[in-house]
C-alpha cells in the first residue's frame, strides 16, 4: 500500500452540506483538530444552490470518536447536515494527476499501463509524463503502486468526492 | 417628517432594546466608540466594568440568574481577547450570552492595524456561533439570530464582531421586521414518544434507581417534573455540581451532589444503584471514572439531553431521548409506575446518617462553619456564586439549595475569578434577592477590581473571602499525592482584604474566631447600602473530604483525611 493511500481500514468518508460563508471551514477543521484528528482529504465546492457548499472529508481514526466528530459538525450552526457515507449506496470518485519519470526504455510499458487503467496522458516532456486518472480511490492507490517502480516525481490527488445514488440526497 | 437613518451602531443598540436588553456590561475603546455613542441615547443601562473578563462573568451571572442572555460590549484587540475566558466559561456551562466586539475598519483587517486581532478566529472554539459583520444592513438579522441561537436548544455564547466602518455606516434595513437565515440550525427535536416509552420500560422493575440531575434541569425549568418523577418512582435524587437547585436538598429523597467531592451517600448510591437516569447531565469527568465501565457497573443507564451530541459521547445508555427535559418528563411521568424501593431508600437513608457531611466547630475557624452559618442565617434562600476550588466544594456541601437559578458557579471551565463578577451580574438580574459571592483568596484577587463596579451601583452583594492563604485545592493535591511538596500554592503577600475593600469604598468585616461567625455574618447580611466584604481568616491546613481521586470510581472514595500515602491519580486532573 503506498504511503499516500487514503483507503485505509479505519478510513471514513464524511459528506457535509454547509452554508457557503467565510469561517465555515475553520469551524469544521476545529472539530477535527481539537480531537487530534488529521483530515486526509477535503473537497469543497459550491452546491447547485450557490448559498450552500458541499464538502467531502476523509479522515482516519477510531469509529466512536468519528461518530462524535460528525455529531459535533452537525451541531455547527452553518452545517445543514453531516453524515458518514459508505460505498454501498453512494458513488465515490477521485481525480489524480501523476507526474512520472520517463525513460526511453520504459516509455511504451508506461503508456500501456496508462491505457489499461483508462488513464490519460496529458503532458509529455523529454523525460516526464503527466497522467490523469479518475476513479475510486482504491484504483488510484493501485495505479500509484504500479507506477512507483518507474519513479513518481509529483502527484496531486483531489481527494474523495461522494454523491449518493438514486433520488436520495447526499 | 423623514425618519432619521440610523447608522450600524444605532441600529445595533435599537435591536438590543427591542430584544428586551436592560443592561450591557461593557468597556470602551477606539473601535467601539460608535456603539458606546449609540448607548448614550438608549434606555439600556451601561455597566462600566474594570476589565473585560469581569464583564463576561457579570453577563454570565446575569444570564444564570434570569435565564435571559447577558450582553457584553467591548472594543477590538485586547478588549476582545480579554473575553475569551468568559466565553469559555459560558460555553462549557451552556450559558446564553451575547458578546459584541468593536473591530478595526474593514479595509485594514488582516493588516496588523492598531488593536486589530482575528477575534472571529481566536474565539471560534469557545462560542456556540459567531459573526464578523461586513454590511451594516445585516445587523438587524444578525442580532435576531444571535439571541435565537444563544437561548434556543442548548444555550451558549454568541460573538458579534463589528468593524468600526460598519458601525458608522448607514443601516437602511427595517430593524423591526427582518427574517433569520439559519438553514443549518437544528431546532431542538420534539421528543420521540418511542424513545420515551423505551425510557419507561427501562425504568420498570428497577429496585435501586437513582436520578441524576444536571444543569439541563435548571435550564429547561424541569424542577417540578423532576420532583414529581422522583416522588412517583420513589427514587433518590443526586445532582451534578451545576444541577444543584434543581431538586430541594432538604427533601428526603435528595442525596446531595455526587462526584469528586460529592457526598459519600451520593457516591455510595452511584456505586450500588441498578439504574441511573441522567436528566440533563453530560456524564462529565468529575462524576464518572476514566474507565467508564467502572461507572455504576451493572446498572442500566438512561439519558435525556437536548444536545444529540451528548448521547453516546461518554457512555452508551440503555435508553435515551433527545429533547427538552421538561417536555420529556411530562410525557414520561404518566408512563411509569411506582417502584419497589423501600429497601433501597432505607439503605440510602442509613448512609446519609452514617456518612454525614461534617466539620469540627473548634480548633480554629473553618470555612465549612462560615458557609453553614450563612445558609442558616439566609434560610437557604440566597443566590450564591463561587470561584473554583476548596471554597466552591465546601459551599456545594454546606449551603443547601432549593430553587433553580440560586446557585451560580463555574463548573465545566473551573474559572477562578468567576464568583465575584458573576454575583454582580446576578444582583442586577435578581435585585430583590440576597446575593452572596463566596470566593477564595486566590480567585478573588483575579477580579477584585470589580469592587469599583459594585460600589458605584451600590449593589448589596456580600463577598465572603474564604482566606486560607493558600491555593487550597492544589495544595490539597500536593499534600495527598505529591508527598506534601508544596509548589506555587503559598499566597504569601495577600493584602489586608478589609483595608482593600474600604479603599474602594465598600463596607468590610473580618471573622477570625468561630465565636464571631454568627454575629459578624448577621451584621454583614443586615448591611444593604452597598457591597460588603467579609474576610474570613480560616485555618490554613483544612482539606475537602470526601474525595474521589480523579479518574477513580465512586467506591474508591476517601471519606476523611488518609493516614497512609496515596497513589497518584491516573485520571484527568
Amino acid at each position: 500500500m503506498p504511503k499516500t493511500s487514503i483507503t485505509r481500514e479505519d478510513s471514513h468518508t464524511i459528506s457535509l452540506f454547509v452554508a457557503n460563508k467565510p469561517g465555515v471551514l475553520l469551524r469544521i477543521c476545529l472539530v477535527f483538530s481539537r480531537r487530534g484528528f488529521n483530515i486526509e482529504s477535503l473537497v469543497v465546492s459550491p452546491a447547485i444552490d450557490g448559498r450552500f457548499s458541499r464538502m467531502t472529508i476523509t479522515a482516519n481514526g477510531d469509529k466512536n470518536v468519528l461518530e462524535q466528530i460528525i455529531k459535533q459538525c452537525a451541531k455547527l450552526i452553518d452545517v445543514v447536515h453531516a453524515s458518514e457515507h459508505d460505498s454501498s449506496y453512494s458513488i465515490e470518485q477521485e481525480f489524480a494527476l501523476i507526474k512520472v519519470r520517463l525513460k526511453p526504455k520504459n516509455r511504451s510499458e508506461i503508456l500501456q499501463l496508462v491505457q489499461h487503467v483508462q488513464g490519460e496522458s496529458i503532458d509529455f516532456s523529454d523525460n516526464t509524463l503527466i497522467l490523469k486518472i479518475v476513479g475510486e480511490s482504491k484504483k488510484i492507490d493501485t495505479c500509484i503502486t504500479m507506477l512507483e517502480p518507474y519513479g513518481i516525481l509529483e502527484m496531486v490527488r483531489s481527494g474523495k468526492m461522494v454523491i449518493t445514488k438514486g433520488k436520495s440526497e447526499t | 417628517m423623514t425618519k432619521k437613518t440610523l447608522n450600524g451602531a444605532e441600529s445595533l443598540i435599537k435591536c438590543l432594546e427591542n430584544h428586551g436588553v436592560e443592561h450591557i456590561f461593557g468597556y470602551p475603546g477606539g473601535a467601539a466608540i460608535p456603539i458606546f455613542d449609540a448607548i448614550y441615547d438608549s434606555s439600556i443601562k451601561l455597566i462600566l466594568v474594570r476589565h473585560e473578563q469581569g464583564a463576561t462573568h457579570m453577563a454570565d451571572g446575569y444570564a444564570r440568574a434570569t435565564g435571559k442572555p447577558g450582553v457584553v460590549l467591548v472594543t477590538s484587540g485586547p478588549g476582545a481577547t480579554n473575553t475569551v475566558t468568559g466565553l469559555l466559561t459560558a460555553n462549557m456551562d451552556s450559558v446564553p450570552m451575547i458578546v459584541i466586539c468593536g473591530q478595526q475598519i474593514t479595509p485594514v483587517l488582516g493588516k496588523d492595524a492598531f488593536q486589530e486581532a482575528d477575534v472571529f478566529g481566536i474565539t471560534a472554539p469557545v462560542v456556540k456561533h459567531s459573526y464578523l459583520v461586513k454590511d451594516p444592513n445585516d445587523i438587524p438579522r444578525i442580532v435576531k439570530e444571535s439571541f435565537f441561537i444563544s437561548a434556543t436548544g442548548r444555550p451558549g455564547p454568541v460573538l458579534i464582531d463589528v468593524p468600526k466602518d460598519v458601525s458608522s455606516s448607514p443601516c437602511t434595513t427595517n430593524i423591526d421586521d427582518c427574517d433569520m437565515d439559519l438553514p443549518g440550525f437544528s431546532k431542538p427535536e420534539k421528543p420521540s414518544i418511542k424513545d420515551i416509552k423505551k425510557l419507561a420500560n427501562t425504568i420498570k422493575g428497577s429496585k435501586k434507581p437513582l436520578l441524576l440531575i444536571g444543569h439541563g434541569v435548571i435550564i429547561s425549568q424541569a424542577h417540578k417534573q423532576v420532583l414529581a418523577l422522583a416522588e412517583k418512582l420513589g427514587a433518590p435524587v443526586t445532582s451534578t455540581l451545576l444541577g444543584m437547585g434543581g431538586f430541594p436538598e432538604n427533601h428526603s429523597l435528595s442525596v446531595g451532589f455526587l462526584g469528586m467531592h460529592g457526598t459519600a451517600y451520593a457516591n455510595k448510591a452511584v456505586a450500588e444503584c441498578d439504574l441511573i437516569f441522567s436528566i440533563g447531565s453530560r456524564w462529565d469527568d468529575r462524576i464518572t471514572p476514566a474507565k467508564i465501565e467502572r461507572f455504576c457497573p451493572g446498572a442500566k443507564k438512561c439519558h435525556i439531553d437536548i444536545d444529540p451530541a451528548e448521547i453516546n459521547k461518554i457512555l452508551v445508555p440503555d435508553a435515551s431521548c433527545v429533547g427538552d427535559a421538561k417536555l420529556i418528563l411530562e410525557s414520561l411521568i404518566p408512563m411509569v409506575e411506582p417502584l419497589d424501593t423501600k429497601d433501597w431508600l432505607k439503605k440510602t437513608q442509613k448512609n446519609k446518617k452514617k456518612y454525614p457531611l461534617s466539620y469540627k466547630i473548634h480548633g480554629g475557624l473553618k470555612a465549612q462553619h462560615v458557609i453553614d452559618e450563612l445558609c442558616k442565617l439566609t434560610n437557604g434562600d440566597a443566590t450564591v456564586t463561587t470561584d473554583v476550588g476548596q471554597h466552591q466544594m465546601w459551599t456545594a456541601q454546606f449551603y443547601n439549595f432549593k430553587r433553580p437559578e440560586q446557585w451560580i458557579t463555574s463548573g465545566g471551565a473551573g474559572t477562578m475569578g468567576f464568583g465575584f463578577p458573576a454575583a454582580i451580574g446576578a444582583q442586577f438580574g435578581q435585585p430583590e434577592q440576597t446575593v452572596i459571592a463566596i470566593c477564595g483568596d486566590g480567585g478573588f484577587q483575579m477580579t477584585l477590581f470589580e469592587l469599583s463596579t459594585a460600589v458605584i451601583h451600590k449593589l448589596p452583594i456580600k463577598i465572603v473571602i474564604i482566606d486560607n492563604k493558600y491555593l487550597g485545592m492544589v495544595r490539597q493535591w500536593q499534600e495527598l499525592f505529591f508527598d506534601d511538596r508544596l509548589s506555587g500554592v503559598d499566597m504569601v503577600g495577600n493584602p489586608d482584604f478589609v483595608k482593600l475593600a474600604k479603599s474602594y469604598g465598600a463596607k468590610a468585616f473580618r471573622i477570625k474566631r468561630p465565636a464571631d461567625v454568627k454575629k459578624v455574618l448577621k451584621q454583614a447580611l443586615d448591611y444593604n447600602e452597598g457591597p460588603c466584604v467579609i474576610h474570613a481568616e480560616v485555618i490554613k491546613q483544612d482539606n475537602v473530604f470526601p474525595m474521589v481521586p480523579a479518574g477513580a470510581a465512586a467506591e474508591d472514595m476517601i471519606i476523611s483525611r488518609p493516614t497512609t500515602k496515596l497513589q497518584k491519580p491516573k485520571g484527568s486532573t
